[in-house]
Order: structure tokens, then sequence, then C-alpha cells
């Protein structure tokens, strides 16, 4: 049963903040989701490999050369704030 | 309905130009919301360097639904979180299309971030459904469908990651495909979930949607899950389905459906029997739990991809900073949609320490069980039929407020997805005004044969030739 300190929680780790008077909609929407997710239980899956991948494929690997890439105009050109060519993030510290 | 056939022969009667400015007058006085940025100058431009142009779809104008990155053009994914975000560069989908001579005409509207069944989910409005406007168009690519059964363009891209380019194609009457994983590449598309998503061709009619298909398929190297080898799929344009097996899994005409749906794709079985195949039941027993894996999978990888949009290199930026905690925090609850925030925050719970084992690694395992369901099913079949959707387009605000009811709406297209095989959805049929889909699944890279089945169903009924009344 999540509660609505788990969905402050869940928000926290998630980035999302979450307004006092949303917590209690999304707990009751996350239990019934989680609820319907719960019918998994009732399927045996002993010995069931999971399937991370629908084709049987192997790891992919290319020479490692220089190909063509963005400019860094191009790169930092949708950045909302920049300064000096780099992105301006807020403080971390 | 617009087809290709029709749009190369008023090229040629007039010029791409002609045609194309046509084509953005009739977008531009649609009522049905069905882009989000229309592209009229870079169309224009593409457009005056057309002459002698030789490729297969030469002048042709294409919608793309807006999660599949467009140099030049605004890319927003139904978000508020991507307003304004242009892209540097074109996904390998689109730079097949240029190649080919394909005029990309703007953006198709959708769910946020293709999250969704029913594109009511756009942070720029609904997109109604052409056939009847108080009705969805279907999602997540709703635009891209709803833009073609308009009679807007001819062709149009949407994705699938759990039915949005079939569920669509649906309800808006037009033909959709979800391909075997990693025949088309995702560099480029957004990602919602990863494991599960495909680019997929719309079209009016199966001939157009193969001419699609068959330019944007093929391997990239940039997407690693990209398969190698390329087959020109227009050979499988064949009105004969002689000898061919098709199986009705009896788990898709389940609880929920609707009577005249389950009537239409039987009468679809019936006539593809009168043309020389043959049908027998099959047994798809997981296929009640393939909505639980799916949304359990579908959230997680959504909550692992979404974690890059924080506001610092393209999108949403507030007025004022505090600590990157909560600037990033702030961002993301004002940029992302109730839909949107929903998935991420049970696919975080489904990822966290003490759960990952119960949902997630559950989900994947029970996924292997709904794949060996389908390859049982088709080692002694060629195809498989049955609904694309329990019911015609339902009204807009029906499902929205519930999601658990919304869910249930993806019961017939997500087993595809977790399968990974190829699907098509056609219209078979019309129940009070509003079209029905016809799905054909078949095996891994097995498009051949479905498209075959396809063909051979249109070209021997007439519901492809109906259109939507559009003032």
């Amino acid at each position: 049963m999540i509660t609505t300190k788990d969905v402050e929680h869940i928000g926290w780790l998630a980035r999302l903040k979450m307004e006092e008077e949303q917590l209690e909609g999304y707990a009751g929407q996350l239990n019934s989701v989680l609820d319907y997710f719960g019918q998994l239980d009732e399927v045996d899956t002993e010995g069931v490999e999971p399937t991370f991948h629908v084709l049987k494929v192997n790891n992919v690997f290319r020479d490692d050369e220089v190909t063509g890439c963005l400019t860094h105009d191009e790169a930092t050109g949708n950045a909302p704030r920049t300064q000096d060519g780099y992105f301006k993030a807020p403080r971390i510290i | 309905m617009i087809t290709v056939a029709q749009t190369l022969e008023a090229i040629r009667n007039s010029s791409v130009e002609d045609v194309l400015n046509q084509c953005i007058d009739r977008i531009e006085s649609g009522t049905f919301n069905t882009f989000i940025t229309v592209a009229k100058e870079s169309a224009l431009e593409a457009a005056g360097k057309m002459e002698g142009h030789t490729g297969p779809l030469a002048g042709i104008p294409i919608a793309i639904k807006d999660n599949i990155s467009t140099r030049g053009i605004q890319t927003t994914c139904a978000s508020k979180i991507l307003g304004g975000y242009v892209p540097p560069y074109d996904a390998h989908v689109i730079e097949r299309l240029k190649a080919a001579g394909a005029i990309i005409v703007g953006k198709a509207n959708m769910d946020e971030f293709a999250m969704g069944t029913s594109t009511e989910s756009s942070h720029y409005g609904p997109t109604l459904n052409p056939w009847d406007p108080e009705r969805v168009p279907g999602g997540s690519s709703g635009g891209s469908a709803a833009t073609v059964a308009a009679s807007e363009v001819p062709l149009s891209l949407g994705s699938d990651t759990g039915g949005s380019v079939r569920c669509p194609a649906s309800f808006c009457g037009v033909v959709g495909l979800k391909p075997t994983y990693g025949v088309i590449s995702r560099y480029g598309l957004i990602s919602y979930a990863n494991s599960l998503e495909q680019i997929g061709p719309i079209a009016s009619n199966v001939e157009d949607m193969t001419l699609l298909f068959n330019v944007i398929a093929g391997h990239d190297a940039r997407d690693s899950t990209s398969v190698a080898g390329e087959k020109d799929y227009t050979k499988a344009l064949v009105d004969d389905v002689k000898g061919l097996t098709i199986g009705v899994p009896e788990e898709y005409f389940g609880e929920g459906i609707d009577p005249a749906v389950e009537k239409s794709v039987w009468d679809g079985v019936h006539r593809l029997e009168e043309l020389g195949a043959s049908w027998k039941e099959v047994k798809m027993a997981h296929t009640k739990y393939a909505l639980a894996a799916y949304y359990v999978i579908a959230m997680s990888e959504a909550s692992s991809n979404l974690a890059r949009f924080d506001g610092m290199r393209y999108g949403l930026r507030l007025e004022k900073d505090h600590d990157w905690h909560t600037t990033y925090s702030e961002i993301r609850a004002q940029g992302f949609g109730e839909e949107v925030k929903r998935r991420i925050l049970l696919g975080t719970y489904a990822l966290s320490a003490g759960y990952m084992d119960k949902y997630y690694l559950k989900a994947l395992k029970v996924r292997t069980l709904i794949r060996q369901d389908f390859e049982q099913a088709l080692k002694d079949t060629d195809v498989l039929i049955a609904p694309t959707m329990p019911t015609p387009a339902f009204k807009l605000g029906e499902k929205i407020s519930d999601p658990l009811t919304l869910y249930m709406a993806d019961v017939n297209t997500v087993p595809i997805n977790l399968a990974g095989v190829p699907s098509v959805s056609l219209p078979c049929g019309f129940s009070n005004g509003l079209p029905i889909g016809l799905q054909v699944m078949g095996r891994h890279f097995d498009e051949a044969t479905i498209i075959r089945t396809a063909y051979t169903f249109e070209q021997n009924t007439d519901f492809h030739t109906r259109s939507p009344e559009v003032a």
C-alpha cells in the first residue's frame, strides 16, 4: 500500500516536485495500477529467463574511428542558459 | 483519402510546389488539430529543389510524428518541457525520406511523449477524429493517422510502443504497420520505452504503406539494436493468399469486445478463406498478462529515458534557479503533464530497491512466455488475425480521467511489442460510421507475409476506399 509519504519519496527519487494536494490523488492512482500489476504474481515463472531483448543479438562493436559530430554551437544551441560556451547549471553545493 | 499515385499524377499535371501548397492549405484550414508545427518554409524550399529528382517519393508531402527528430524543425513530443526545441540533426528515417524525395510538411500531434491511447494528453490540445470530431483519433500517433484520414497528406510516420501506430490506424480507418523490432532504426526517435518501440509507416492503403516502409527500413550503425539486411517489401504486394494458414487467437476476442468489431474481423477471416487461405483457432495462454507486463516494462524504461529532461541542455527553464535538486524537480513538475508524471512515478517505484524483482524482472519473465506464445502459435500458421482495438473510437473525455480503464484499451496491441513481432492494422468494417481495424501479425522479419495478406484482403474489399466527409 503506497502512502502519501511514499509518493513524496518516489517524487524525490524521480526529481518531480509534488504539491501537498497532489499526493493523495497520486497515491490512489498508483495503488490501483500496482494492484493491477499484482496479477503478474499468478504466473509461474520458475526457471523462465527474462527477455531483455526480443531478438537473439549480441553486443555490437564498431571501429574506434572519429566521425562527424555536432559543432559546439549546435550542441549548445538549444540550451536556455549558457555562459562562455558552456551550459549554465544551478549551483550543486 | 489521398494516395501516393494520385499525388504523383497531380505533380505531373502541375508542379511539386502547387501540390505542396494545396496540401498546406488543407492542413491550415483543417479543424482536427492534427499538427503541432507546420514547416511551410522548409517544405517549400525542399519543393524548389525537387526538379529532376528520381526518388520513389519525389515531391510527396509527409507528416512526421513530433517525437522524431527533424533538423531545423521544432520537435516537442507534444510536451511543454520541449517547447521550442529545434533538433540539430535528422533521425535516420528522416535522412532516408529526404533521400527518397519526400517533403516534410510538419510535425503531427501526439500523446505527450507517446504515452497514451487517445492523443488527449498532448500539451497542444487533443486531435479530433475526422470520422466524428467528438471522438478520439486513438493514440499516441493520433495526429499522424488523422491527417491521412482527413486527406491532408498521403503519408505519415508514427511510432508504436504498445500499439501507437495501429490503434490510431484502427480508429481513423487507415493502414499502419509496427515492424519487427530492429528493422527500422530508432536513431533520432526520442525514446519512451526503447525495448518496445518502433517507428511505423501510416497510409491510406497497403501499397502506399509498403512503399513508405521500403524507404525507411534498413540498417543503421548508429542504433545498436538495428538489424542488418535490406529487402524489397514491394515484392510482397501480391493478391494471393492461396495455401496460407491463418491463426485466430481466441484470447483476442475477450471480455469487452464490441460485437460489431468481432463480426467484422471474423468476416475478414472468412473473406480470406474464400480467397484460398485456411484458418484455425490458436491458443495464446499468457495474453491476459500482457497488459500488466507491458506497463511495468514501459513505465520502468520511461522513468529512465525521461531522466534526461532537466532543462539545462534544452527545453523548459524556469525564471529563477535554486539549488540543483529543487531547480530540476520544479522544471520537471511544470514541464511534464499528468500522464507522463504518473508513468515516471510508477516506473521509478517499480525499479526502486526491493521492488525491482517483484515488478520489473517478473514482467521480463512474463514477456518471455508471451514471446513463446507467438512462436508456438506461428509454428504451423503463417499469420495471426485479430481485432486491433476491442471497440471503435471512444468519445473525448470518456476514459482520460481513469488511467486503468484507458490502459485496458491496449489489450490487443501490446503483446506484439512485447514479442517484437510485426503487425499491420487495416480497415475491415464500420460500426455506426466509425472504422474498425483488423490486425495481421506475423513472425519476426516476416513483414512480407503480413503485407501479402493485408494487400489481398484490401484488393478484394472496399473498406479502404471510404473517406470521412471532411468540410
